[in-house]
């Protein structure tokens, strides 16, 4: 334990150290992660206004609310791992990772936590600058507020762990950018982004509410914005807790099964 | 001109012998591009079914744009990108050396000498989905509106090519510049819809520091009749000037061009 703080640390420091060093990937990805959500916060005000003001029960300030919370969610859930891992078992990087006496997964979480901890303050001004734009209008309770600290969390590593799965499909195959295609297609439509999940019909939901999407984005995003009541927020919770278990199981199994049939490039 | 079209003739049939020996790539792509095309059109989907119209845009006419901006991506990705993309590393590691010594005119050269072949598929797609488009919409779109819209997507495609050209021509001075059109990419994806929903500063920014708004909204403003004088005439007037000032640009940045070892 003490051992895994330390590589926590350490990893945090280099982490820092050469993310300050290449700035402008984290503004590319920063763009990317406030441009596309901004998009479909235009896009539903405008079904918004021309339907009188709201959609469903979600008015025009409500989606202003919606997508602001969203944009910073799945900024802190995102991981980049399934393009970063490709490049490690194409080129072979990864046989330095295995010769560490400790899980390659924890330099992994560590190095994608601190990075965070540099473009949060940014993505955070930008929310700022939206809400003074579109005027958000949210009144979530408290007890919602504080289940989405747990619930957020939770959604980091549901979402971390399963694209940290993913991502072990290159020790399979070199078509990863397909596999990771058709992976976004559900994660777009399922976890909220596309439109709140309470738009769609009712099978839809109760889809979205089985399979682990929604639990990564969608869920942290309507506690924040204060759309569901207690009962559900317990549900949902428990629905996470259900999720992590089965995602480090499935973290398991894929990395013993891929790792043996490894072999970088000249062993 | 033909001496262009004849380049880019031979340059095609080269990455087509390239890339037939990699055959599973045509369906790889294949699957990549229409599961792009459906998630795009689902999209769609859920959002008319709140709505009949988005700022004024009918289902038709937008898909008409989804058609424009599959079309007009498939073309940056066919050939501007790939030319744009080598440009730059070969600026970096001296190899542009190769490319002009090349009796032709190094532009020229720059421009057409990749072509990623499966990006054709982008292109069919994208027509596809705008002949779909046009069918539907039906008496709607006259000679008029289509001669429009060829005028303004032959314009669209010079504006975004200048516009990579002149960033890839920066990579004479600065060293890591893929990452502006990296950025480009991104705000590509916003012309999917209409500019005109986008608050006045978005708006802004996609017509004059990134041309999206003229390679995607302006086409299918022409095709779905919505296009005024004023800004056929400043599209085509912009396309001039950037293929000028980006002329002069890249020969401005040739000069500065030192080769690796010199």
């Amino acid at each position: 334990m003490r051992a895994l703080a330390d590589l926590y640390v350490q990893q945090f420091k280099t982490t820092l150290a050469s993310t300050l060093q290449y700035r402008a990937s984290l503004v590319i990805w920063m763009i990317a992660h406030i441009l596309e959500p901004l998009v479909y916060l235009i896009v539903w005000s405008t079904v918004s206004n021309t339907n009188g003001g709201s959609v469903g029960d979600i008015t025009t300030r409500g989606f202003a609310a919606y997508y602001i919370v969203l944009m910073l969610v799945n900024h802190v859930t995102y991981t980049w791992i399934m393009f970063e891992y490709e490049y490690r078992v194409r080129e072979g990087s990864l046989s330095f990772a295995l010769l560490k006496p400790v899980h390659p997964i924890h330099s992994d979480i560590a190095d994608n936590v601190s990075s965070k901890l540099i473009t949060l303050p940014m993505m955070l001004a930008a929310a700022a600058g939206l809400a003074l734009i579109f005027r958000p209008s949210a009144s979530p309770a408290l007890w919602s507020l504080a289940a989405a600290v747990p619930a957020l969390v939770l959604a980091f590593l549901i979402r971390f762990l399963v694209e940290w799965t993913l991502a072990q499909s290159a020790f399979w195959t070199t078509r990863v950018s397909a596999i990771n295609q058709t992976y976004f297609v559900p994660l777009l439509f399922l976890s909220g982004q596309i439109a709140p999940l309470s738009l769609f019909p009712v099978p839809i939901q109760v889809l979205a509410s089985v399979l682990p999407f929604r639990w990564m984005i969608g869920f942290p995003v309507e506690l924040l914005t204060g759309q569901l009541s207690p009962l559900q927020g317990l549900i949902g919770l428990a629905a996470q807790a259900a999720w992590l278990a089965l995602s480090i199981v499935l973290v398991r199994i894929v990395w013993r099964a891929g790792v043996r049939i490894y072999s970088a490039v000249g062993a | 001109m033909m001496n262009y079209l004849r380049l880019l003739g031979v340059f095609f049939r080269v990455s087509v012998l390239d890339e037939l020996a990699y055959r599973v790539n045509f369906f790889v792509q294949l699957f990549q591009s229409f599961l792009e095309l459906a998630t795009a059109l689902a999209g769609l989907a859920v959002i008319f079914s709140f709505t009949a119209t988005l700022g004024g845009w009918r289902p038709d006419e937008v898909l008409a744009l989804v058609g424009v901006y599959f079309l007009v991506g498939g073309m940056i990705g066919l050939v501007i990108q790939p030319g744009m993309e080598d440009l730059i590393s070969s600026v970096r590691d001296g190899s542009l050396d190769f490319l002009l010594t090349k009796p032709e005119d190094a532009q020229l050269l720059v421009s057409v000498h990749r072509v990623e072949i499966w990006k054709l598929i982008d292109v069919a797609l994208g027509l596809g989905v705008l002949v779909t488009a046009i069918i539907r919409l039906g008496e709607k779109v006259g000679a008029g509106q289509a001669a429009y819209f060829a005028v303004m997507v032959t314009a669209g495609a010079a504006i975004i090519y200048s516009f990579w050209l002149i960033l890839a021509t920066l990579s004479f001075w600065f060293v890591r510049v893929e990452n502006i059109l990296e950025i480009f990419q991104s705000m590509y994806e916003a012309g999917r819809w209409p500019v005109s929903l986008y608050p006045g500063w978005l708006r802004f920014a996609l017509t004059f520091i990134v041309p999206v708004a003229f390679a995607t909204t302006v086409p299918a403003e022409a095709l779905t009749g919505r296009l005024t004088g004023g800004t056929l005439l400043s599209g085509v007037v912009l396309a001039v000037v950037l293929l000028a000032v980006s002329r002069l640009f890249w020969q401005v940045g040739l000069r500065q061009y030192s080769g690796t070892s010199a």
